[in-house]
């Protein structure tokens, strides 16, 4: 087993608000191994997408770190100041937001955003630095014509591919994608996941990618780990948590989902997601769980090893 | 920081936001001691028109603020101004939102050609400067407050229009406003009762805005002696003191204590409509509960998400 | 280009209406201007002058219509009519002169002050915490509550007149003969830094807020997000990502204030004795000369039109998405 090239443990993160504190991320611990896809997967507000930015630090105020330990390639995140951060940021660990059409900046052109990253992190000739912002083009899928193109000359997709090689340009050893082909239809995502699994398998990084539709990511990822009201609920190899879900919430979402040859009848989870500014005590899924008994209202569960790198915080499994 | 505040509504939210930032406070305090001021002082003044006493006194016991070229007492005409100046800005601040909604809202609401000849409208009346053309339509009539309050609401409706124009066509779009159409709701009824109530703070802002550009221009033209030279207003006031060349003679108590009025009418509006600003943008209240957090931590706000681990 | 020409056509109509209203104004006016002004006029001035002023206000025999078409055609000639208080100067000889330093005067502080406004906004906006963002904005706030020509007052007592550190007025020294030399503009820099500092004062704080808060609404886009989580320098996301798009409203809001300051900066002559348009629409006012009146808001008005209009180019050379948007 190669060694975690990302690892959080306890991780903690508060909104400040003027009626206090909400916690949006509750003592999470996740590891991620170099050179695999791992999905996250949650509802929205479940705090998937806060754990990412929390990671590289780029979480807008009014949020703030309250604990925990974020390992990355053996320094911790946590203690770096501006230029440590600023410098690892890209380098290493890269980004591909949900919505394109606003992660672009308007008034220039693609092409000059791309050799914008090469430049703040490499000493690198302006005319090689474009040449490169062509090759990472063409490798994403666009014709390295467009590098001169602006961003709203281009279509949802192909603005999404330009993310993906900006975020590629330092070839990183992780790029986490937040919900990267939500906002586009299904053909062009699949062809980007496809371009991505592809990209991942020849260049080796490891690909943290969030998004809500829990089966789209078990096709794709090598393990997965489930969110619900600011923890981690599940986590494991895909495979396994297909075969054999162990914790009820993710039980649950799997049913939700149709498959496409009409075996079992789609199923929703009953009830809502919790506010986190009054969550449920002990075991937070306590409310819509269809097997919950006392134990579960009073104290928050541990995780349970249930497989080879397969572990649930349940009750059912203690 | 920890206490729950009730959801402030109506009035209460107002006062809520004048009395937390301090800003708006001082505003408040401003504005109230010169509606005061126009209220309650010219009774306790002498007559601003009458000669009192020698012609371009320095302050002095007698005379608080000295005399003008004409021998009339400056503090005196200066209260009674006062009166006068503020009522029309209120006025024209009031009349240029209610014609700025009325025209704005319809063109918002209604879209299509309606929109687009509305909309030229304020445009060109956007772009012709106003100054020129309020001295035009003021020249030819009889001078005085309501000539003056005409070319003010002529020549300032266009850009409150605009502004309330985009502000409607941004609520025409949300769903609620969808469900009373489809209802069958007349669009009288949608408008009064579904669009207009979401901008209450817009409107409040503008109102305070076109208060202070009454007032202002107000005094510009005064100045140029477009307004009833005979009757004591800010700026008739700064208009004789230009004419008495207050300037060349060193009396300089004849235009400072007005400019200076005029000045903190204004920005007491400005700070008003300041501490009105976290109604209409919360992210700026939140920015500011965020800040105090740290700042009662010890920790700096930094670019990246700050770590603050101890425990409280 | 179809946005240039349809911006072009808007402007044409603005300026088709500010002659139209020039036009119908006399026209429409309760009670009888006209009268009062022959009867003041009536032994002073010559037929020609008086049939001039019966032109202007409409009281010939043509009709409506072919009097508008003749004006019309005067206006495109440059003639205005004859003044009433230069009499018999054409109204157009009065302005010319007095537009070239109205012009002078406005456009320097205009351009100084939303250079210096825009800059100091990006500062207060990038560093939230700073002097420049917490006492910076409330002060010019407070100058710009005065108005213009209230500032120039009091500059001109205090610098002019008690200190005698600038001179009391005039765009240039009595004693000299304009000329294209090194004297003569040294002179009118001179006589200029005192009229083009009130404006600029009392326009600065209103650029700065504009742009603070722009900045504010850009800073927190997600391509300022993504620039800085890319680690591209500070100084490079303030500028290129943050300042760049925060500047295109600004550039609209400042096309947008022009005729308004351009006012402003007309009252700020007559204190300075300037030797613009505003001294002579003071005389216009005194003497009820309405030709003339009428000539310098048509000048004025096309003035702030076109200069509209070269904002409209800048624009266009800002914002890529203008270039290709056809509505």
């Amino acid at each position: 087993m190669t060694d975690a090239v990302l690892s959080i443990r306890d991780l903690c993160v508060d909104y400040v608000t003027e009626h206090g504190a909400v916690r949006a991320i509750d003592s999470v611990s996740l590891d991620v191994y170099g050179g695999e896809i791992l999905g996250v997967a949650g509802e929205s507000g479940s705090g998937k997408s806060t754990l990412v930015h929390a990671v590289m630090r780029i979480l807008p105020p009014p949020a703030v770190i309250r604990g925990g330990v974020v390992q990355f390639e053996g320094r911790d995140i946590l203690s770096l100041d501006e230029g440590e951060l600023r410098a690892l940021r890209w380098n290493r660990i890269s980004m591909v937001f949900q919505s394109a059409m606003d992660a672009l900046n308007p008034v220039i052109t693609v092409g000059e955003q791309i050799v914008d990253t090469l430049t703040a992190h490499r000493t690198i000739p302006t005319a090689a630095a474009r040449a490169r912002a062509g090759e990472l083009l063409e490798m994403v899928g666009i014709p390295d014509s467009r590098v001169d193109a602006y961003a709203h000359q281009l279509s949802g997709g192909m603005r999404q591919r330009v993310c993906i090689a900006l975020a590629l340009a330092l070839e990183p050893a992780v790029v986490i994608m937040d919900e990267p082909t939500t906002a586009l239809d299904v053909i062009v995502e699949r062809e980007i996941l496809n371009t991505v699994r592809s990209l991942q398998r020849r260049l080796g990084f490891a690909v943290v990618y969030i998004t809500h539709d829990l089966a789209r990511m078990l096709q794709y990822s090598d393990r997965v780990a489930v969110f619900y009201a600011a923890r981690i609920v599940e986590a494991g190899p895909s495979a396994e948590l297909h075969r054999a879900p162990r914790h009820p919430y993710t039980q649950g979402l799997l049913r939700a989902f149709p498959t496409v040859h009409g075996e079992e009848e789609a199923r929703s989870i009953p009830g809502s997601p919790p506010s986190l500014v009054n969550p449920p005590a002990g075991c937070r899924f306590h409310p819509r769980c269809p097997f919950v008994f006392d134990r579960c209202r009073e104290v928050v569960p541990e995780f349970v090893s249930v497989g080879p790198d397969h572990a649930a915080a349940c009750h059912l499994l203690g | 920081m920890t206490k729950t505040v009730a959801r402030d509504s109506g009035l209460s939210l107002w006062v809520h936001a004048i009395r937390r930032d301090r800003k708006a406070t001082i505003g408040a305090l401003i504005i109230a001691f010169f509606v005061l001021v126009a209220l309650v002082g010219p009774l306790l003044v002498a007559d601003p028109d009458a000669p009192v006493g020698i012609p371009l006194q320095v302050p002095s016991a007698q005379h608080w603020l000295g005399t003008t070229g004409q021998g009339q007492d400056v503090l005196a005409q200066l209260v009674v101004g006062t009166r006068t100046s503020m009522a029309i800005g209120f006025a024209v601040g009031l009349v240029v939102v209610l014609v700025g909604a009325l025209i704005g809202v319809t063109a918002g609401y209604f879209g299509g050609r309606v929109d687009a000849l509305l909309s030229l409208l304020f445009n060109v009346f956007l772009v012709i400067p106003g100054l020129p053309l309020a001295i035009v339509i003021a020249a030819y009539l009889p001078s005085g407050p309501l000539t003056l309050g005409l070319v003010l609401v002529v020549t300032g409706w266009a850009w409150n229009a605009r502004v309330l124009r985009a502000q409607t066509l941004s609520q025409r779009k949300r769903d609620f406003v969808a469900a009373a159409v489809v209802s069958g709701e007349s669009s009288f009824r949608i408008v009064t009762r579904e669009i207009l109530p979401t901008m209450t703070s817009l409107l409040v802002a503008q109102v305070i805005g076109g208060t202070t550009y009454a007032i202002g221009a107000q005094v510009g033209l005064e100045f140029l002696g477009l307004g009833d030279v005979s009757v004591a207003t800010w700026g008739t006031n700064l208009y004789w003191a230009q004419n008495d060349s207050a300037l060349l003679t060193g009396a300089w108590w004849t235009f400072a204590p007005t400019g200076l009025c005029v000045a903190l009418v204004g920005f007491g509006l400005v700070l008003l409509n300041s501490g009105f600003d976290e109604i209409t943008n919360p992210r700026l209240l939140q920015e500011r509960t965020w800040r105090a957090y740290l700042e009662k931590r010890g920790c700096e706000p930094s670019r990246s998400t700050p770590v603050v681990t101890e425990h409280d | 280009m179809r946005y240039i020409l349809r911006r072009l056509g808007f402007y044409l109509l603005a300026a088709w209406v500010a002659l139209t209203l020039n036009f119908f104004l006399p026209r429409l006016m309760p009670g009888d201007p006209a009268t009062a002004l022959f009867a003041r006029f009536a032994g002073r001035l010559g037929p020609e002058a008086m049939q001039a002023l019966r032109e202007t206000f409409g009281l010939t025999d043509a009709s409506l219509f072919s009097q508008y078409l003749t004006y019309l055609g005067n206006v495109l000639r440059g003639d205005f009519g004859v003044s009433v208080a230069y009499f018999p100067a054409p109204v157009s000889q009065v302005i010319a002169l007095g537009f070239v330093w109205t012009i002078f005067l406005a456009g320097t502080a205009v351009i100084v002050s939303f250079t210096i406004g825009t800059m100091l906004g990006i500062v207060a906006a990038w560093w939230r915490r700073g002097w420049v963002d917490t006492w910076l904005p409330s002060a010019l706030a407070f100058l710009g509550a005065f108005p213009y020509f209230w500032l120039a007052m009091v500059f001109l007592y205090v610098l002019g007149f008690t200190l005698g550190w600038f001179p009391l007025g005039h765009a240039y020294g009595d004693d000299l003969t304009p000329g294209f030399n090194a004297t003569f503009l040294a002179d009118v820099a001179r006589h200029a830094i005192l009229p083009v500092s009130t404006v600029v004062l009392a326009t600065l704080g209103g650029w700065l807020l504009s742009m603070r808060n722009t900045m504010i609404s850009v800073l927190g886009s997600d391509y300022v997000n993504l620039a800085r989580a890319r680690g591209l320098r500070p100084g490079r996301v303030m500028m290129r990502y943050a300042a760049r798009n925060a500047l295109i409203p600004n550039v609209t809001g400042f096309g947008m204030s022009l005729g308004f300051v351009l006012g402003g900066s007309l009252l700020t002559e007559i204190v300075f004795s300037y030797p613009g348009q505003g001294y002579l629409l003071v005389q216009a006012v005194r003497s009820q000369d309405y030709p003339l009146m009428q000539g310098i808001f048509l000048v004025i008005t096309l003035a702030v039109l076109a200069a509209n209009w070269l904002v409209d180019l800048v624009y266009l050379w800002l914002d890529p998405r203008i270039r290709d948007s056809a509505s």
